[in-house]
């Protein structure tokens, strides 16, 4: 059987991405497996103080996410045979744009910040003090809001577009794609009465305002989202908004 | 509004959008008026005391200074890290100074 | 170096290389039409300056360079205020772009 040849990036969090070191691992090359399996074995077989972080292996829970051949991906869903021809070496690092914990395993509490700086939650209007209001409010799935709600709904929050953003590598203060992109779906969700506050908080150099539409977000989500789109859609409704003094 | 940046964004698609039909209107008129042999006698002919083309010409180049500066602005904070309230302060005074050198420009046409 | 080679990227390079070139030159512009246009002998020595070989090379640069910022505006303006979302709509704003070009250029080459 084949070698597969891997180059794993390591290093401590005081180091920093220039403090690490790439280690070179070969294991056999299988038909089947995903990134995260190769991971998985070098960590079992050949290097057991190796970090990384997985849990649900099936693509729900967002938290395996890597940057390998120059690209963020979600491992546990990708195979190796997509990513790598026969024979080219496998190079896998921790996400771009979040501080490495160790080896590859990121810290991505600014990540989650930025999520509720950007109002990420959802803020009843009927019952301000969370319960359940009196009335159910009546969204028919064809109007509008409610597609441009479900398009974004899915995030697993898995900070690939994140790690993808020139923009955040540019500025440590921009909230990112997925923070946007849930702000987005609560915008257009006409249960929720938290829209000025969210339109305020997603504003502006730090917010939507500094998106370029490189939609590199869009090109990487391994949920086929469009952060890219949903920052579009917070411009055209704040700048309207604004124009006709809705807020 | 209030966030830096915001009213930025809308001036910058705003001007824009006006550019994008005044830069067309003005390659087509420069063509014209050279590709054509015009002397300098026959533009300032059409150039001199009006109004209509002075308006135009002033809009543009105050256009294509606040949207050319915004521009560099952004680029200085994403790729430079010069960023804040004073530096802001200082790219409105370079776009408005800019502007002030193409309203010149302009003016010599006009009043000449 | 990370992998950054979708078209929309692309876009995105072209756009803000050619809005920088367009910025640094604007003001070049503006300060050398004021100092040409202070009278009729002036400007028809500028005018006789223009018809120089550099000069139509230059001219031509700035006509690519602003089709392809405006180009690159458009496909900008229509994510951001007609919220397309298809790259096939940013083909179109690409294409409307060369066929501006395209008209310009021929206007230049009309004598």
């Amino acid at each position: 059987m084949a070698d597969l040849k891997v180059r794993i990036w390591r290093g401590e969090a005081a180091g920093g991405a220039q403090g690490g070191y790439w280690a070179d691992y070969a294991l056999p090359a299988r038909e089947n497996q995903t990134i995260l399996d190769v991971v998985t074995q070098i960590q079992r077989e050949q290097q057991p103080d190796l970090a990384y972080r997985f849990a649900c292996r099936v693509g729900m829970c967002g938290s395996c996410a890597m940057e390998v051949n120059g690209r963020a991906r979600w491992t546990c869903r990708t195979h190796v045979k997509r990513v790598a021809a026969p024979g080219e070496t496998l190079e896998i690092r921790p996400l771009a744009n979040f501080p490495v914990i160790r080896d590859l395993a990121t810290d991505m509490t600014p990540f989650f910040d930025k999520w509720t700086r950007a109002r990420g939650q959802f803020q009843p209007k009927d019952s301000p003090d969370g319960g359940v209001p009196d009335e159910f409010s009546v969204v028919p799935p064809a109007s509008k809001m409610r597609q441009q709600a479900d398009a974004g709904i899915e995030c697993i929050g898995c900070g690939v577009c994140y790690a993808s953003c020139d923009i955040v590598a540019w500025n440590p203060d921009y909230l990112g794609p997925a923070a946007m992109n849930r702000a987005w779906t609560l915008v257009n969700d006409v249960r929720d009465g938290g829209k000025q506050e969210r339109l305020d908080a997603v504003s502006g150099d730090a917010g939507c305002h500094s998106c370029h539409s490189t939609q590199t977000c869009t090109e990487r989500c391994p949920k086929n989202l469009d952060p890219s789109s949903a920052i579009a859609g917070l411009k055209r409704t704040i700048f309207w908004d604004t124009l006709l003094g809705r807020r | 509004m209030r966030a830096p940046g915001t009213r930025l964004w809308a001036i910058q698609r705003l001007t824009a959008a006006f550019l994008g039909v005044a830069v067309v209107v003005h390659l087509v008129t420069i063509m014209l008026a050279i590709r054509g042999g015009l002397s300098a006698a026959e533009i300032l002919e059409r150039t001199r005391g009006a109004n209509w083309w002075f308006a135009f010409y002033a809009a543009f180049a105050l256009c294509a200074g606040l949207h050319g500066t915004i521009g560099l602005r952004n680029i200085a904070g994403e790729w430079l890290g010069l960023r804040g309230r004073g530096v802001d302060a200082l790219w409105l005074g370079i776009g408005l100074l800019t502007a002030a050198f193409g309203i010149r420009a302009a003016w010599g046409l006009y009043h000449a | 170096m990370p992998d950054r080679r979708h078209p929309t990227y692309i876009a995105f390079v072209i756009h803000r290389v050619s809005g920088l070139l367009l910025a640094l030159f604007l003001p070049l512009h503006f300060w050398a039409l004021g100092q040409a246009i202070t009278g009729e002998a002036a400007l028809e020595g500028f005018l006789r300056w223009t018809d120089g070989a550099i000069f139509k090379f230059a001219e031509w640069g700035l006509v690519v360079l602003l089709a392809l910022h405006l180009a690159g505006g458009l496909r900008v303006l229509a994510l951001e205020f007609l919220g397309w979302r298809a790259r096939q709509k940013d083909m179109v704003a690409a294409s409307a772009g060369i066929a501006i070009a395209a008209a310009i250029l021929f206007l230049l080459n009309v004598d």
